[in-house]
């Protein structure tokens, strides 16, 4: 579904992603995770081409979207991302924030898109405030409604970036349960995540990254019980 | 005559009082004329310095914005206005409200842009990051979600430059315009009133006024504005 070839990603001298190539399949759920500045997000930003790989190519469903001629807005249409920090839009009612682009980018009409946030509001829970600002909700309701808002435009693969780490502990729990569901109906998912039962649980695949590589990767089971590299052996000594 | 009676003759006599008010007028109409250019050509100015400069065609309009705010903000207003008079409008019966308009209105579109500039960066690249993932244009971005929550970093810095603006016009009498401050000096000349105090001090308190107004409706917008913050 999504094909990376030789990605590397430098910040001016600093190699962030150094030729990194990797392939992501229908329906999979792969968990990436490693130490804190190791490339994760960067990695994670490229495949939607929020960061520009200084090199190499990505293909989504046939499509290279690193052609210079692609046209990204299409293709995000059909990548969700959630964010560490939700970024929903501050100025806008609930609601607003979740049918703003379905509408916008002639996905559907007013109606439709008003009947989607409604369906997509009760699953998660929080039809209640749908004419709420941001403002008013707490942490975990911000980060249930920035997923639903991903998931207004239908997309094919949802990217999320540390999820649940901007949460208080309490909170965690009713995001990885709205992700856990989603995984369940077979979306395709990439998430960066320092939430290691998450990824054993859920995860079809982890990724290891460590100094801009994808230093080792396996079946969770395998992974946990069995690391092969030293500094996997170290990272999960530190987080388990 | 004591200053309170002169005072109350500029408002009792006709032609004191329609003296003053031809004078309000006018600082009235440059004053919203001079707004009115510099809101729209500061946007337009802020927009284009922040562009994306990878398309080529961009690059040209990139640097005739920032020269123009380097000249606008660089050189006394006094003489951007008689630039204005005497070169670029020195036409016969070329209107003189016109020109003053449009030497305020550049000279405020250029302080107007770095406001709105500021503001447009102060928004949360994660907001931009956001619209974008979600497939929106950068234009649909910026329509949508920065430029709401920037317009509400910019009403209070706007205003100030608004409020400055007015002020500022009152040196048209240097080009031969008849506004407030003009007024009040004829008024208080020798073939009339023969005493300056009294006309300066209405003059003042009109241009109070006029401040004060435009304080109350900034304040009024900003606290809509902030309805979102509401917890
Ligand atoms: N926009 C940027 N400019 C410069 N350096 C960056 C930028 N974004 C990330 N980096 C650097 O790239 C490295 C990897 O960052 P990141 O992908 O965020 O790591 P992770 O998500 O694994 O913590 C870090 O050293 C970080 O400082
Ligand atoms: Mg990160």
């Amino acid at each position: 579904m999504i094909d990376v070839k030789h990605l590397t990603k430098a910040f001016g001298k600093h190699v962030v992603l150094d030729d990194i190539s990797e392939h992501i399949y229908p329906g999979e759920k792969v968990v990436v995770i490693g130490p804190s500045g190791s490339g994760k997000s960067t990695f994670l930003r490229c495949l939607n081409l929020l960061e520009e790989p200084t090199k190499g190519t990505i293909t989504f469903q046939g499509q290279e979207i690193t052609d210079p001629k692609a046209d990204i807005n299409a293709i995000r249409r059909q990548m969700g991302m959630v964010f560490q920090h939700f970024n929903l839009f501050p100025n806008m009612t609930i609601r607003k924030n979740i049918t703003l682009a379905p509408v916008q980018t002639k996905l559907m009409k007013q109606e439709e898109a008003d009947e989607t946030a409604t369906a997509l509001l009760k699953r998660v829970d929080l039809l209640d405030k749908a004419d709420s600002y941001p403002a008013q909700l707490s942490g975990g309701q911000k980060q249930r409604i920035a997923i639903v808002r991903a998931l207004a435009m239908r997309p094919k693969v949802m990217l999320f970036d540390e999820p649940t780490s901007a949460l208080d502990p309490e909170m965690v729990g009713e995001v990885l349960d709205v992700m856990k569901e989603l995984a369940d109906e077979g979306m395709t998912m990439v998430v960066v995540t320092h939430e290691m039962g998450f990824a054993r649980e859920v995860g079809s695949r982890i990724l290891f990254m460590a100094g801009g590589h994808i230093l080792e990767q396996n079946e969770p089971h395998a992974f946990f019980a069995n690391p092969k590299e030293e500094r996997t052996k170290e990272f999960l000594s530190k987080v388990l | 005559m004591t200053f309170f009676e002169k005072f109350t003759l500029i408002f009792t006599n006709a032609k004191y009082l329609d003296s003053m008010l031809t004078g309000l007028r006018m600082t009235f109409a440059i004053s919203v004329g001079a707004a009115a250019l510099g809101l729209v050509l500061g946007t337009i100015v802020a927009l284009v310095g922040l562009a994306s400069s990878k398309n080529p065609l961009i690059k040209l309009p990139k640097f005739i914005c920032a020269v123009y705010v380097t000249v606008v903000r660089g050189t006394p207003m006094a003489l951007q206005l008689f630039i204005m008079a005497f070169v670029v409008f020195a036409i016969r019966g070329f209107p003189l409200v016109v020109t003053a308009i449009i030497a305020f209105g550049i000279n405020s579109g250029a302080y107007v842009s770095e406001n709105i500039r500021g503001g447009i960066l102060s928004v949360d690249i994660g907001q931009t990051e956001a619209g974008r993932s979600l497939g929106l244009t950068a234009g649909m971005t910026m329509w949508y979600i920065v430029i709401p929550q920037a317009i509400k970093n910019v009403i209070p810095s706007i205003g100030n430059e608004l409020i400055a603006l007015i002020k500022e016009t009152s040196i048209v009498s240097m080009i031969g315009m008849y506004d407030l401050t003009a007024a009040a000096k004829n008024v208080g000349s020798g073939q009339n009133l023969a005493n300056y105090l009294a006309p300066m001090t209405v003059a003042a308190l009109f241009y109070l006024a006029i401040v004060y107004l435009l304080t109350f409706i900034i304040k009024k917008i900003e606290g809509r504005l902030r309805e979102s913050d509401r917890r």
